[in-house]
């Protein structure tokens, strides 16, 4: 408890795009229930706070972080280590948090490509080829930034995590609810459920939330949404060929985009006994596929454009196999180099 | 969010290597194995680990269940064979010494380690993770009890060809009632066309119809022909079958099967099936006299009536009013208990060796338009003559393996065409005094009494060339060759190129399955191989029964065989049928799917998956759920639901990724694999 009697409240980014910022302000005038019940000792999106403030506290100072972002660099790193050590309730929030999401798709891509695209990309006006160095003898003595990671991890493969919200961003309303809960269970007036939960969303899958009607599937050929001209404001996006990824993906939003006539994209990722995600959206797409013969199936692949955006986007990071095998490989190089 | 290790167990795990006398311990150290087991897996609740020289033995299935009793074992991980060999046996050893069966584990270290390596360092390194995955693995089971279900009395035989009659009668004759399909007018199949059957050379006729005569009037025979599964719903002992009776036209309550109708029919058209285009039949017709049922059928594409609304000659003319031309399909639904396929094969094509010349050179012939020929009752009345129907030939030649041992057509050996090449040698030897060559790889005369026959026709003079004919030809280059049929072929013992000139050539063709054979599996929930021959549940030791409960095969529907193992087979499949009626129940396999609803969705994607028809979707609670008694445990739901709401028993997510953590020696502190050896 703070000087004021109120528990702690911390919020961090490593490596998101801060959406999950925007997302907990969207919460509307429960903001508000935030600051009555919390007192806020560190979100560096919305106050001014510095990390050796947080570095002063004792552990387990902090009763709730919501922590977005996926670790990314050593910066990432040591203050995913801070947060927990800091925080008696640690939650990865959002779907970097939780498992990667868009940063991690950069898994498919080893350092020098990435810095390639970035550095020397077309927009970019880099004639001497410069490189970030993570560290620089400069006259005043040497100059660190934070070393650049092979592979992005999400925060559970960093540090133990109590609890995770899905989420690209997570829904307002669900963020409004945990809070809620948490102030209760504060209160005394409701209990945490089980470490290690997910939170704020539901157990089945988003097709439990959508209101179109379905069927039994054959799919004859996948076709991208943006080729189609007309949409069938009833039926099950699936049947209609677009690749929805709503038979996968957890449940909590709504439904929103299939509502909107748009695919789900999988942002709260797979449900409590799904291991990972794409490997399960693939068998099940490759079980309602049409074709027989290997030539028919392969037709029917093709119609697919981009497979890791389909069917990892959200989860790469977090699944079996985690990156190309190159990035793997060059994280383990990176490994022993480190030892 | 995966599963990890949990680093404590209650359990006391035996582990039991078993040596297969050389089968495993050949290659696999079994004995450090099983002290590997013993040394390394401590902490993970193996109390005991054993080596034994045939853990299927009855010593050995003892020593397991003296351990169960003494050591108070409550897993059991045997690593041995397959489970598809031995898992029965020691689930009922475990039973027997009070421990749930399906708290036992067989990992094979035969058919996976010894078998498939010769390294034997390597080999013993794989065995011992593989013992591992076993223990994480059944660490993670539950006890299990069987499902019973009661099994329907009545059986479905499907195909009346001599296999299925066979099983048909047998069934019947033990009291049960029997429901024989058959899609061709009349019962009998390949063998009714045959004159004469190897090696005794009775006649076809006289041993197959008083069959025949038997199911049209056995009292517990109900027999359908012309008549087709449409359907095939519920499991073993309960199976609700949908058939399409064709309509015959014919009202066979009237009918007295006296033939006037054929007689008096006056559109002819080539028989294709029965007279294998040689001969011809009415548009009303029977495909042979002695047919049974002995009712017609009118062949409504061909019928002057249907095609150009005038005739009706067979109406007018019937002695019993029993034409009926507004008969239509019938559908009928039965209930029984096992289902018996014995579909038969069809004949090799054999315009696909397009060298052979069939259906561009006049006076080749298949070996079933050859059985037509030679049929007393057939379009000749049994003269072997050419094309023309009088030449009688004086030199035929025989060709043996016409698509059949042959990378470009069927790899297999078709098991007939040896013997049947060898009673055509000696039916034209005997009715027309020809030379008789036959053209041969090697002469496989294997059952009883065969090579002996083989014998009698060498003797007769029938002469043998080895080679495979390289093609048959009218175009001659020597004067004797004028008119002739020219076989090349290289003779392999003489060591030299031949011509044979031949008045007569016949190509011994192979068995096929039939066309629609991947769709009849499909039909019955079974599997057939890629050519498609439908596959038993083992070669050897379980060659009737498929791995669909209550559904068995015989005859040629499994592979190609002769007539004595058709019947064989038929007499098998009947003999398992009437063991699992006189039992009046089974019990299933608890291996099964099951949805949780609470984690369903309704996306529906499983609905169509189903190989068993044993999901149902509830419409108004927008759930699936797979219904226990039907499902037969083959996870292809289990992996299609993209929301892991349905769930394996003995293949849940938890049990296999503790195997593999198991496997990759994740659950013992510091792998004591030797560097290299799996990397």
């Amino acid at each position: 408890m703070s000087m004021n009697g109120k528990p702690k409240f911390a919020m961090y980014w490593a490596a998101s795009c801060g959406g999950c910022e925007i997302a907990v302000l969207n919460i509307h005038e429960k903001i508000l229930d935030v600051d009555a019940n919390f007192e806020v000792v560190f979100w560096p999106v919305a106050m001014d706070a510095k990390y050796k403030d947080v570095e002063a506290m004792p552990d387990e100072a902090i009763t709730l972080t919501l922590f977005n972002g996926g670790i990314r660099n050593a910066e990432n790193e040591a203050m995913a280590h801070l947060m927990r050590r800091k925080s008696k309730i640690l939650v990865a929030f959002g779907s970097c948090a939780c498992a990667g999401c868009i940063p991690g798709l950069a898994n498919l891509s080893t350092r020098e490509q990435i810095f390639e695209a970035v550095y020397d990309g077309i927009s970019t006006d880099n004639p001497t080829g410069l490189r970030p160095d993570f560290q620089w003898a400069a006259p005043e003595g040497n100059l660190h930034i934070p070393e650049f990671y092979p592979v992005l991890k999400t925060l559970d493969q960093v540090v133990p995590v109590d609890y995770y919200m899905p989420g690209c961003p997570p829904e307002s309303h669900q963020i409004g609810a945990v809070v809620d809960l948490v102030i209760q269970a504060l209160h005394g007036n409701a209990t945490l459920p089980p470490t290690g939960s997910v939170i704020g969303a539901g157990t089945s899958t988003v097709c439990d939330e959508c209101p179109r009607v379905r069927n039994v599937k054959t799919i004859k050929q996948f076709t991208r949404i943006q080729h189609l001209t007309e949409i069938d404001p009833n039926l099950c996006l699936l049947e209609q060929g677009i690749p929805c990824n709503g038979p996968a993906t957890r449940s909590g939003c709504g439904a929103l985009c299939p509502r909107a006539s748009a695919q789900c994209i999988g942002c709260y990722g797979s449900s409590d006994s799904a291991f990972d995600f794409g490997a399960r959206l693939m068998t099940a797409f490759a079980s309602v596929m049409e074709g027989k013969e290997p030539a028919e199936i392969e037709r029917i692949l093709d119609t697919l454009p981009d497979p890791v955006g389909q069917f990892y986007r959200f989860s790469l990071a977090q699944s079996l196999l985690r990156a190309a095998p190159l990035v793997l490989e060059e994280e383990e190089q990176y490994a022993t180099h480190q030892h | 969010m995966m599963s990890k290790i949990n680093h404590s167990t209650a359990e006391r795990v035996g582990v039991y290597v078993c040596h297969c006398g050389s089968n495993i311990a050949g290659v696999i150290d079994v004995e450090a194995v099983a002290k590997w087991a013993a040394e390394h897996l401590k902490d993970r609740g193996v109390v005991i680990a054993r080596d034994y020289k045939f853990m299927c033995s009855s010593l050995g299935q003892e020593l397991i269940e003296k351990d169960i009793q003494e050591l108070g074992l409550t897993r059991v991980v045997v690593a041995a064979c397959s489970p598809h060999l031995h898992e029965a046996t020691f689930r009922v050893a475990c039973q027997r010494a009070g421990l749930n069966p399906y708290l036992c584990e067989l990992v094979s270290i035969r058919e996976q380690a010894s078998w498939v390596h010769t390294d034997k360092h390597a080999a013993t390194e794989k065995a011992k993770a593989i013992v591992s995955g076993g223990v994480e693995r059944v660490l993670h089971h539950t006890p299990l009890d069987p499902l019973h279900v009661p099994i329907h009395p009545a059986t479905l035989v499907v195909g009346g060809g001599i296999a299925g009659i066979q099983a048909a009668l047998e069934i019947a004759d033990a009291g049960f009632p029997v429901y024989l399909v058959e899609r061709e007018p009349s019962i009998g199949g390949h063998m009714a066309q045959f004159d004469k059957t190897f090696p005794t050379l009775d006649c076809a006729a006289c041993i197959l119809t008083p069959r025949m005569v038997s199911i049209g009037s056995h009292p517990n025979v109900t027999l359908m022909t012309w008549s087709e599964v449409t359907n095939v719903a519920g499991y073993v002992g309960n199976f609700t079958v949908t058939v399409k009776k064709k309509a015959r036209y014919i009202n066979t309550d009237l009918c007295t099967g006296c033939g006037i109708c054929q007689e008096k029919c006056p559109k002819k058209i080539i028989d294709d099936t029965f007279e294998a285009g040689l001969g011809y039949r009415k548009a009303v017709y029977t495909p042979f006299p002695q047919a049974v049922p002995k009712y017609p059928v009118i062949d409504h594409v061909n019928c002057t009536y249907f095609q150009k609304g005038t005739c009706r000659a067979c109406e007018k003319l019937c002695p019993t009013d029993a034409i009926d031309f507004n008969q239509e399909d019938e559908i009928v639904t039965l209930q029984v208990g096992n289902i018996v396929l014995a579909t038969g094969y069809d004949i090799f094509d054999a315009r696909r060796v397009a060298q052979y010349g069939y259906a561009r050179l006049a006076n080749v012939f298949t070996s079933i338009e050859f059985e037509r020929l030679s049929n007393a009752a057939g379009p000749t009345n049994g003269n072997i003559v050419l094309r023309d129907g009088v030449t009688v030939p004086k030199t035929v030649g025989i060709i043996h393996c016409t698509g059949s041992r042959d990378r470009n057509f069927n790899n297999y050996c078709s098991a007939i065409c040896c013997m049947q090449s060898l009673k055509f040698a000696h039916l034209v030897k005997e009715r027309t005094g020809a030379t008789v060559y036959n053209f041969y790889i090697d002469i496989r005369t294997t059952a009883k009494a065969y090579d002996e026959f083989y014998q009698r026709v060498l003797e007769e003079g029938t002469i043998f060339v080895r080679g495979r004919v390289a093609e048959v030809t009218d175009a001659a280059r020597m004067p004797t060759e004028e008119g002739k049929l020219i076989i090349q072929v290289e003779d392999t013992l003489a060591g030299r190129q031949r011509r044979i000139p031949v008045d007569m050539v016949i190509l011994s063709v192979g068995l096929e399955p039939r066309r629609d054979s991947h769709a009849v599996a499909k039909l019955f929930g079974i599997s057939c191989s890629s050519d498609g021959w439908i596959i038993e549940k083992h070669p050897k030791l379980d060659p009737v029964a498929t791995m669909t409960e209550g559904v068995f095969v015989a005859g040629c529907a499994q592979g190609p065989k002769d007539i004595p193992n058709s019947v064989a087979q038929g007499a098998a499949a009947a003999a398992r049928v009437l063991g699992r009626i006189q039992q009046k129940e089974i019990a299933l396999e608890p291996v099964r799917a099951s949805v949780d609803e609470s984690k369903c969705s309704g996306c529906r994607i499983c609905n169509g998956l189903c190989p068993f028809n044993a999901i149902l979707f509830h419409e108004d609670r927008m759930v699936t759920e797979v219904n226990p008694a039907l499902c037969q445990g083959c996870g292809t739901c289990v992996a299609a639901c993209p929301a892991g709401a349905i769930s394996g028993t003995v293949f849940s997510n938890e049990q296999i990724f503790a195997q593999m953590e198991g496997l990759l020696l994740h659950n013992i502190e510091r792998p004591p694999i030797t560097e290299g050896v799996l990397t």
